[in-house]
């Protein structure tokens, strides 16, 4: 069964007394919160995430909460809380569903190390798993984004998750975070994309949440083999290149883009590897995304046979 | 639930005790453990000793994950000890350090902390001498922290790698020279086994005393859960006739017997550690009077273990509080320790009034 299933009120009146229960690509998580703004984006976010089955334990057990005291009243704030500890100072109360976004993230890169980690966003046409591992500002959400609006199936915004030495990426198709002017240009770019409400003020300015298509987030439990890493990084007024890497520097780059590639050692080597020898590497330089896109589709477009 | 301690009541302990247990669990109870787990840092060790049995997908993940993490921690010690061989000629390693470097199982997936090193109190300044020259640097500047350190502490202030940033605590002793124990060190430096090459750690009944030492009078026993795993896991390894027969005069000897007395007593109690009878009546004589007694039986499984409802939190942190002050009582004697609270309260009241 899928959260969507479950009317609003439910959703509500679950989140405030017990908790829901996700299972979010390969993570089973239990969100509790007693905001109802919290409950209404959550329950439009991640409408078609599976509820867990019953008696399946969460390994992440997630809190939003407002504080008591004063801080409920005056200059309201939400906390976020893993079980008892709470990993983060305080956010203003609007930012709920950010808050949580980002504490999930903090969950996965902090404790998931079944995995190597990169921090990526992943799309897959076709079988194929395109890699753009970035830091934050390089263009890698918006670029995504526009991706899965022209049709590539999301397996994640932020996590390249890899689980054993075959090649592969998991999914873990969460909604992508846009930030800034992203969330205009994404709405400019497709009339269906579907955005939650905008945060304004968050640490990282406006934020909005494009909702995962329900046909990636069904698609979860497979994985893709990956075919190309692209390192993008937006540079305002730049000429628009795409460059092929050798695997070495490729290989360089993408430890660098990873959370605990060190934490893993030889572990972390050989799954880093076995992606890398199957796949071909560039860097992407782009100041306009139709450009962006178009260079993309020149090393990705299914080649006819000859 | 009350706040009288059983330790089938905390789902971690029962499954440490026995992991066979695992199969009854249910959801809510593998949660419990998943946060236990996670705060007392005993991932790595659930998953080494259930990892062959049949476990919920969420469980299997969070519990490898834990033991990766460990094993990192260990690899980095590990190569620690490899680089301090190559400074120093002869040097105690103990606690985690000596674990992972004597290939002892307790090591795998433990989270390592800093690095603990022994050597004799004469050699001190020598050996500091040469740590700075290869790297190491002081964590502390602070002239007054650095002179309490070096008065009446068992061991130098706390040094980190510049490169690296692994923290190494440099020991003379496994007490605080200003403490209740007085510990003579002659013995423990020459019982010590080689491991390899310039490198030795502590007999096994002193790698014992040590634990307990550590746990009951170095600090304030909250948190340490995992220590008292170690304990378990050390009495549980060294169990043979000749070792038996050695702790309990070892520690009386040394003048380590209350330690003792708790070590056995409480691994006994919360981990269901096996101790020959004999043992146990030979330690009675280390017994403390009946209220210290009474007390540390409340507040010693509060302190240790995650408190799971309203009540229970508000004894561990009574019990917190308790230990704080015992912890300070038996460092120092009560003159040198009234200066020194007197220095700390001016300082806290001086930078409070700077701020304001």
């Amino acid at each position: 069964m899928k959260l969507g299933a479950l009317s609003l009120d439910q959703v509500r009146s679950q989140l405030r007394h017990a908790s829901v229960r996700l299972r979010v690509g390969p993570f089973a998580i239990a969100v509790s919160a007693d905001d109802p703004d919290f409950a209404a984006t959550l329950h439009f976010l991640y409408q078609d995430f599976p509820l867990l089955k019953d008696e399946e334990p969460a390994e992440f057990r997630i809190r939003v909460d407002y504080p008591h005291g004063l801080r409920r009243w005056w200059r309201r704030q939400v906390r976020f809380f893993l079980d008892d500890t709470e990993p983060f100072e305080p956010f203003p109360s609007n930012l709920a569903m950010p808050f949580f976004e980002w504490g999930l993230n903090w969950c996965i890169y902090e404790h998931a190390h079944e995995f190597l980690i990169v921090h990526a966003a992943v799309v897959e046409r076709n079988g194929r798993a395109l890699v753009l591992p970035a830091e934050p500002g390089s263009g890698k959400s918006t670029l995504c984004a526009a991706l899965v609006l022209e049709g590539w199936r999301l397996l994640s915004d932020e996590f390249a998750l890899i689980a054993a030495p075959d090649g592969r990426v998991l999914s873990i198709p969460r909604p992508i975070g846009l930030k800034e002017r992203s969330i205009g240009i994404i709405r400019a770019l497709s009339d269906t994309a579907e955005l939650g409400p905008t945060f304004v003020d968050t640490r990282k300015g406006d934020v909005a949440h494009l909702r995962p298509p329900g046909g990636s987030v069904r698609s979860a439990s497979e994985s893709a083999m990956v075919g190309w890493i692209v390192f993008p990084s937006y540079l305002a007024g730049a000429e628009n290149r795409l460059e092929p890497l050798s695997k070495a520097a490729g290989f360089a780059k993408a430890s660098d883009d990873c959370f605990n590639y060190e934490l893993l050692g030889a572990t972390g080597f050989e799954f880093l590897a076995s992606v890398i020898d199957n796949c071909e590497c560039f860097d992407l330089t782009f100041s306009n995304l139709r450009a962006a896109i178009d260079l993309i589709d020149s090393i990705t477009a299914p080649r006819s046979a000859e | 639930m009350s706040a009288r301690f059983t330790p089938d009541g905390v789902v971690l302990l029962r499954l440490l005790r026995s992991p066979e247990t695992a199969r009854e669990l249910s959801c809510r109870e593998w949660e419990d453990v998943l946060w236990q787990a996670r705060v007392t840092r005993l991932g790595g060790r659930l998953w080494h000793q259930l990892r062959n049995q049949a476990l919920p997908p969420a469980v299997r993940r969070r519990l490898s994950a834990a033991f990766v993490e460990g094993e990192y921690e260990r690899r980095q010690m590990l190569w620690e000890i490899d680089r301090l061989q190559a400074i120093l000629a002869d040097f105690i390693v103990l606690k985690g350090g000596a674990y992972a470097a004597a290939g002892f199982d307790l090591a795998l997936g433990r989270p390592a902390g800093d690095l603990d090193i022994m050597v004799p109190f004469e050699w001190l300044g020598e050996t500091e001498r040469k740590l700075l020259e290869r790297g190491w640097e002081h964590v502390i500047i602070d002239e007054y922290d650095q002179r309490y350190y070096r008065r009446w502490m068992h061991e130098l202030p706390p040094l980190r790698h510049r490169e690296r940033a692994t923290d190494l605590d440099l020991h003379h002793a496994i007490a605080p020279r200003s403490s209740r124990l007085r510990v003579a060190m002659a013995p423990i430096f020459s019982a010590a086994v080689p491991i390899r090459s310039g490198v030795r750690m502590l007999s096994p009944p002193d790698l014992v005393l040590h634990s307990a030492v550590h746990l009951f009078h170095d600090g304030e026993v909250a948190g340490s859960l995992r220590d008292l795993v170690d304990l378990d896991w050390l009495l549980r390894r060294f169990d043979n006739h000749e070792f038996w027969h050695a702790l309990v005069p070892r520690a009386i000897g040394l003048g380590l017997g209350r330690p003792l007395y708790y070590g056995l007593r409480y691994a006994r109690r919360i981990l269901a550690t096996p101790i020959p009878d004999a043992v146990l009546r030979a330690s009675e004589v280390m017994r403390p009077p009946a209220p210290v007694l009474a007390f540390m039986d409340f507040a010693v499984p509060h302190a240790l273990i995650p408190a799971t409802s309203g009540i229970t939190r508000l004894a561990a942190r009574f019990s917190w509080f308790c230990l704080y002050v015992r912890s300070h009582w038996l460092r120092m004697s009560t003159l040198p320790l009234l200066g020194h609270l007197t220095r700390k309260l001016a300082r806290r009241w001086r930078s409070r009034s700077a701020e304001a």
